[in-house]
């Protein structure tokens, strides 16, 4: 049956790019709840346009297949939310309709590249969201604005209508104010897609269970060490502490190829974006162009109009990276250090359950604190390695320092999602 | 190490069109960026990349695709039932 709802915000932080006023939906697992989508993910007959100038206006002809999904569960969807312009970035400054602001503190960024999704989930403006996880855009904003974000393996939702950016590291993934949100709004999202090669069939439905007794943790040393403000490092060993007290062993070890995650990551990422975005060429779709000139002059002016910075800069390292002369250098070397945190990964998990660490090395940043591309990239460092090895990871909030949330991020094994939701549910039991 | 040539080289390989204003900065940038990158050469050449990959085929059937008009309907420009492009030549 269908019932209608009016979604009415005052949106003070720019969470949204697009909200829905009045919204139709039906019976079903999440009949009723309101859910925002970040703007990457399409949605038929609503503007969707990644935060950029070159998608203004572009209003998809289908859903992807994690809305039609949402959709059947009789999900609200309220609105597109604001994010870093094609995922690229840590704080959602980088987007053409202005930044998100942090609903803890106005002068802080949300993280990024799902800002929007998990500031209008902290600031009360939706149940849930859901967001996309390329080197970490989910957990980080998850961290920063104090909610839960799941980066779930890699096959395990389908990217069918998910507009690619880097395909071979990215998720779609729950956002929402507790575990037991998250895991609802996973479990009418995950499964098989025939519309997605990388789509395996797992469901889930599983319901979270706090008993963790006997579970084994490693902490690496390379996530508590040079880089880590020691306030963050501090309060998520108080939470891995709170995990011990709930039966958990916290067990010290080792993630040498740490060293190597972050370079090869951000070549890997920017070498698919050059070939991603090489699409958005203003003709098909997006505002148009002036068709007097030649191809290549309409198509890089309007490139250059229209792409923020940080997009266009990441699209000049993947081609550099790309070229003839460096692939060897760069982009072979790169793949050979993913495999080596796959190696990382495969030999921690032969020894413990769950690796965990601070999802972010700092609070959130304050507006434009970070105008060095170099220096917001190495904020990645604690996020990457589980996309590089596509395995499950969670992002929940677990106390303050200097009153802004932190992260407690806890890695699994690969199709183990379930296994990081238990111990998520658990810390945030006990802790309460 | 990249120069101002090379980024001028590399964003007209892609079209990203760039202002005089602009090479400077992303010559810096890039730079920067690409020295970070150089801590790859440390690594050996070709390790094996293991990732279990499969192929995923599917039969060869006719199946529903966008009509005509929905997959023109974000384009400015049309003509015919075709999309208006600039010319190449």
């Amino acid at each position: 049956m269908s019932k209608k709802l009016t979604f009415s915000i005052s949106d003070t932080i720019n969470a949204f790019i697009t909200t829905i006023p009045e919204i139709e939906y039906t019976d079903g697992n999440l009949s009723g709840t309101t859910v925002a989508i970040k703007d990457n993910i399409s949605t038929k007959g609503i503007e969707t346009t990644c935060a950029s100038k070159i998608l203004r206006g572009y209003i998809p002809p289908y859903d992807a297949h994690v809305v039609s999904l949402l959709k059947s569960a009789g999900a609200a969807i309220v609105g597109k939310t604001n994010m870093d312009e094609f995922g690229m970035g840590t704080t959602t400054e980088n987007s053409a309709f202005g930044p998100t602001l942090n609903p803890c503190d106005n002068n802080r960024v949300p993280g990024g590249s799902s800002g929007g999704s998990a500031a209008a989930i902290a600031a009360g403006y939706c149940d849930m969201a859901l967001g996309s996880d390329t080197g970490g855009s989910i957990r980080c904003p998850a961290a920063f604005c104090g909610i839960v974000g799941l980066k779930p393996s890699y096959g395990r939702v389908s990217r069918y209508g998910l507009i690619a950016y880097a395909n071979s590291l990215e998720q779609i993934g729950p956002m929402a104010k507790d575990v037991t949100g998250v895991s609802r709004l996973f479990s009418v999202i995950a499964g098989h897609d025939k519309r997605d090669s990388t789509s395996v069939d797992r469901p889930y439905t599983h319901t979270p269970d706090p008993s963790i007794k006997g579970l084994r943790i490693g902490l690496p040393s390379e996530f508590f060490g040079e880089g880590v403000d020691p306030k963050v490092a501090d309060t998520v060993k108080q939470a891995i502490s709170t995990l011990e007290k709930a039966g958990a062993e916290a067990v010290p070890c080792s993630m040498p190829s740490m060293s190597h995650a972050l370079a090869a990551y951000y070549v890997i990422c920017t070498s698919e974006a050059s070939s991603n975005l090489a699409r958005f060429d203003g003709i098909r779709y997006g505002p148009g162009g002036d068709l007097r000139k030649s191809w290549h002059e309409e198509f890089s002016d309007r490139r250059q109009e229209r792409f923020g910075k940080e997009v266009r800069r990441r699209i000049i390292l993947g081609t550099f990276s790309l070229a003839a002369g460096y692939f060897g250098r760069y982009y072979q070397k790169a793949q050979t250090a993913r495999q080596m945190v796959r190696d990382d990964f495969t030999r921690l998990f032969k020894e413990v359950d769950l690796v965990a660490g601070p999802t972010m090395p700092s609070i959130a940043f304050k507006l434009k604190e970070k105008s060095d591309p170099l220096q917001m990239y190495l904020s990645d460092i604690l996020t990457v390695p589980a996309n590089l090895a596509g395995v499950p990871a969670i992002s929940v909030p677990c106390g303050k320092v200097d009153g802004m949330p932190v992260g407690l991020q806890l890695i699994g094994k690969h199709f183990e999602d379930e296994k990081v939701i238990d111990a998520a549910f658990a810390y945030e039991q006990e802790a309460a | 190490m990249v120069n101002s040539e090379d980024v001028r080289k590399i964003a007209k390989l892609a079209d990203i069109g760039v202002d005089d204003g602009e090479i400077e900065e992303f010559t810096s940038q890039c730079s920067e960026i690409l020295t970070y990158f150089e801590m790859l050469d440390t690594l050996p050449q070709g390790k094996g990349v293991d990732r279990g990959l499969i192929n995923i085929f599917r039969e060869d059937e006719v199946t529903d695709s966008l009509s005509q008009e929905e997959a023109l309907k974000n384009a400015k420009e049309t003509e015919n039932g075709y999309f208006k492009a600039p010319r190449v030549m």
